[in-house]
């Protein structure tokens, strides 16, 4: 039995099951009898446009009303923190960028500062690879904003923003692959330092960003702020305030969004943060709009830190002094692409045993961690990242927890959405920001 | 390293009840054809003994000595509920008895000398090995009024369940869900202890010391994969 061909419908013993594939939701609803059958059970994901990755929420409706709304997560779960715990400390790098990829350079920091606190290393950081990742935090965190702009914007009908949301952040990421080699998913950060130092031309091109982006940013808001359908589908939406946020443990913009000016960078400082000169931007209306006006904000400034980190990049090392932490390979661009520079090799393989069994044990079993466990908090876009790690003296990872912001904000999808109409679950699950790869891990 | 899954050719505690983990041991088992513990350190048959945790002497130092004087006095049962208080790395834990914890929480969020208003994160560790006590569950508190941070930390053996704080901290459901999904710790008067992360119907408890990484067959429902010599052709 077929209504339409975009909404097939099955008898099942729960009851008649639509699968909607498209088309117009009145057709939908005109099949379902009112009298008889007010309420309405939809599953929306784990595979729908709207829901940010493999999201799935089950809703209940009442007409257009949604009763109950309950997410599932974990379609997304690779067990990196699992996986953390047979690679050596510096491998992890390489697992944790993977969790949100949205915003690696903070699961990297995250992750390279907690074990740098246990190795009680954290002051002997070097000047540049601190400002460095400051720096690349900061567009990081720009490029994880304007995304999130491009597909709320998409998910809101403006379909222009997302064209041009994806556009600027290309910018950032050849930045990172300038530096890195790897647009996303860099392993840049290291415990120790920074895998490589950041080429002249990249800094060239952040400078060309800190000019090109505030023009756009200025048309975005040209093409949004003053936008009928934004200001209606946005203001008023999915509100929760300051008491509703600490309770279910929002931070990062939502919580700003309801005027407490809670950012961890001002707050309880990291990386140096305090010595550069920033405001953390607050709203009062705790609804969409204002998250969106709060993530503008920060954008512009992000962009004042990275202008500030570029005048503050004084030439010097990137790792630590310390060699028996410090990556002990010494890169150089061959004519077969980046590798150990000839003299290295020719140092360790011609002349210096030591150094060769030096390189061998640092590279292959990695260095040893003190055991203790330490909690690292740094503010990532979306909120609070914390990285729990625990040592137990190897030179493996005994156990990495993240709290994922994700994770912990997508817990306020119900409080956001029960009541409301099914439209504004979409605009309430889009200001939250969620990213699936971190929230499932 | 103290630990490694399967190495004494015993089934894994964990994973006892479920499929995944009693697979036929394999030659090869691990990732690029590594035998045994993949520790390439050389001393990987040595047993390290896990050092104790002690007691830190006063003056703990920073707010610490404020927390723990602010906490005396604000709850009674004080002396019954700390067992330890430790300062690490510039971290203050304060380990609680299990059955005190969800009070403990409630003075620490609602006294206004303490104000931990932000429960920032609940996670457990396995310290397999150790004692009986082998799951600690550690709450990251936060007091954004004082700018602090403070570790609560609870030690249970298998089985034993927890007293959930998600009365006190509504943002502790998810995380408690993770920890019962990943450690099989189940908390008491949790609202809705269903599995979060892995499937509803998996059988162990990932995150636990002797559940084995790797060597678990894929799992799909009523699906199978096929030999590779039996694998789609291109013609």
């Amino acid at each position: 039995m077929t209504t339409s061909e975009y909404a097939t419908e099955r008898e099942t013993t729960e009851g008649r099951v639509f699968t909607v594939t498209g088309g117009d939701w009145d057709d939908l609803t005109a099949t379902v009898d009112p009298l008889s059958n007010e309420k309405i059970v939809v599953n929306m994901g784990p595979q729908h446009p709207s829901t940010h990755g493999v999201l799935r929420l089950v809703l209940e409706l009442e007409g257009e009303t949604v009763t109950e709304c309950r997410p599932v997560v974990g379609y997304l779960h690779t067990g990196i923190e699992k996986n953390l715990e047979y690679r050596n400390w510096t491998q992890g790098v390489t697992f944790v960028t993977r969790m949100d990829y949205l915003s690696n350079m903070f699961n990297e920091v995250g992750y390279c500062l907690a074990v740098e606190k246990l190795l009680g290393i954290s002051d002997q950081i070097t000047e540049r690879a601190t400002t460095i990742r400051v720096m690349f935090m900061e567009l990081q965190r720009i490029a994880s904003h304007l995304v999130w702009l491009a597909t709320t914007g998409m998910e809101l009908g403006a379909i222009s923003m997302m064209l041009y949301g994806f556009r600027e952040r290309e910018y950032i990421l050849d930045i990172f692959e300038e530096t890195s080699g790897l647009r996303m998913n860099n392993g840049y950060v290291r415990p120790g330092g920074l895998s490589q130092d950041i080429p002249e031309s990249a800094v060239r091109k952040i400078r060309d960003f800190l000019k090109y982006l505030p023009k756009k940013l200025k048309e975005y808001e040209a093409m949004l702020s003053g936008q009928i359908i934004w200001q209606q589908r946005t203001q008023g939406v999915a509100v929760l305030d300051v008491t509703g946020c600490l309770s279910l443990g929002i931070t990062g913009p939502v919580l700003r969004s309801a005027g407490l000016p809670w950012d961890l960078r001002k707050t309880m400082p990291y990386c140096g943060y305090e010595n550069y000169e920033f405001d953390v931007p607050t709203a009062t209306t705790a609804d969409v709009w204002g998250r969106y006006l709060v993530r503008i904000a920060e954008i512009r400034e992000s962009l004042k830190i990275v202008e500030q980190a570029l005048d503050r990049l004084k030439p010097g090392p990137i790792w630590i002094s310390d060699k028996k932490i410090a990556w002990p390979a010494q890169l150089a661009l061959g004519v077969d692409g980046l590798g150990n520079s000839l003299e290295h090799v020719a140092k360790i393989m011609g002349q210096s045993m030591e150094s060769l069994i030096h390189h061998f044990k640092l590279v292959t079993e990695g260095f040893r961690v003190p055991p203790g466990q330490v909690y690292v908090g740094i503010e990532h876009p979306r909120g609070e990242l914390g990285v729990h790690a625990v040592s137990d003296g190897g030179t493996h990872p005994y156990r990495v927890h993240y709290r994922d912001p994700s994770f912990v904000n997508l817990q306020a999808i119900p409080a956001m959405a029960e009541g409301a109409l099914l439209a504004d679950v979409i605009a309430g699950g889009a200001s939250l920001d969620p990213v699936m790869g971190g929230c499932d891990r | 390293m103290s630990i490694h899954p399967g190495t004494e050719g015993n089934a894994p505690v964990g994973a006892e009840l479920g499929a995944p983990a009693q697979t036929p041991p394999s030659p090869d088992k691990g990732m690029f054809g590594v035998k045994g513990t993949g520790d390439v350190s050389g001393f990987g048959r040595l047993v390290r003994p896990r050092p104790a945790v002690f007691d830190s002497p006063r003056p703990y130092g920073g707010y610490f000595d404020d927390v723990y004087d602010a906490l005396e006095e604000a709850y009674p049962a004080f002396s019954e509920a700390i067992e330890k208080v430790v300062v690490d790395r510039a971290e203050l834990t304060l380990h609680i008895r299990p059955e005190r914890i969800v009070e403990v929480c409630q003075v620490m969020r609602d006294d206004a000398s303490l104000r931990f208003e932000l429960c920032s994160s609940v996670d457990a560790v396995d310290y397999l090995g150790s004692d009986e006590r082998r799951f600690h569950i550690a709450y990251q508190l936060t007091s954004m009024t004082y700018r602090r941070r403070v570790r609560l930390e609870v030690a249970v053996a298998d089985g034993v369940p927890v007293p959930s704080v998600t009365r006190v901290y509504p943002t502790a459901d998810w995380q408690e869900r993770e920890i019962y999904d990943m450690f099989g710790v189940v908390f008491a008067g949790h609202p809705n202890l269903t599995r979060i992360l892995m499937p509803d119907d998996w059988e162990g408890h990932p995150q636990r010391k002797d559940y084995p990484l790797g060597g678990v067959p894929v799992e799909y429902k009523g699906a199978e994969i096929p030999p590779p010599d039996q694998r789609r052709v291109y013609q």
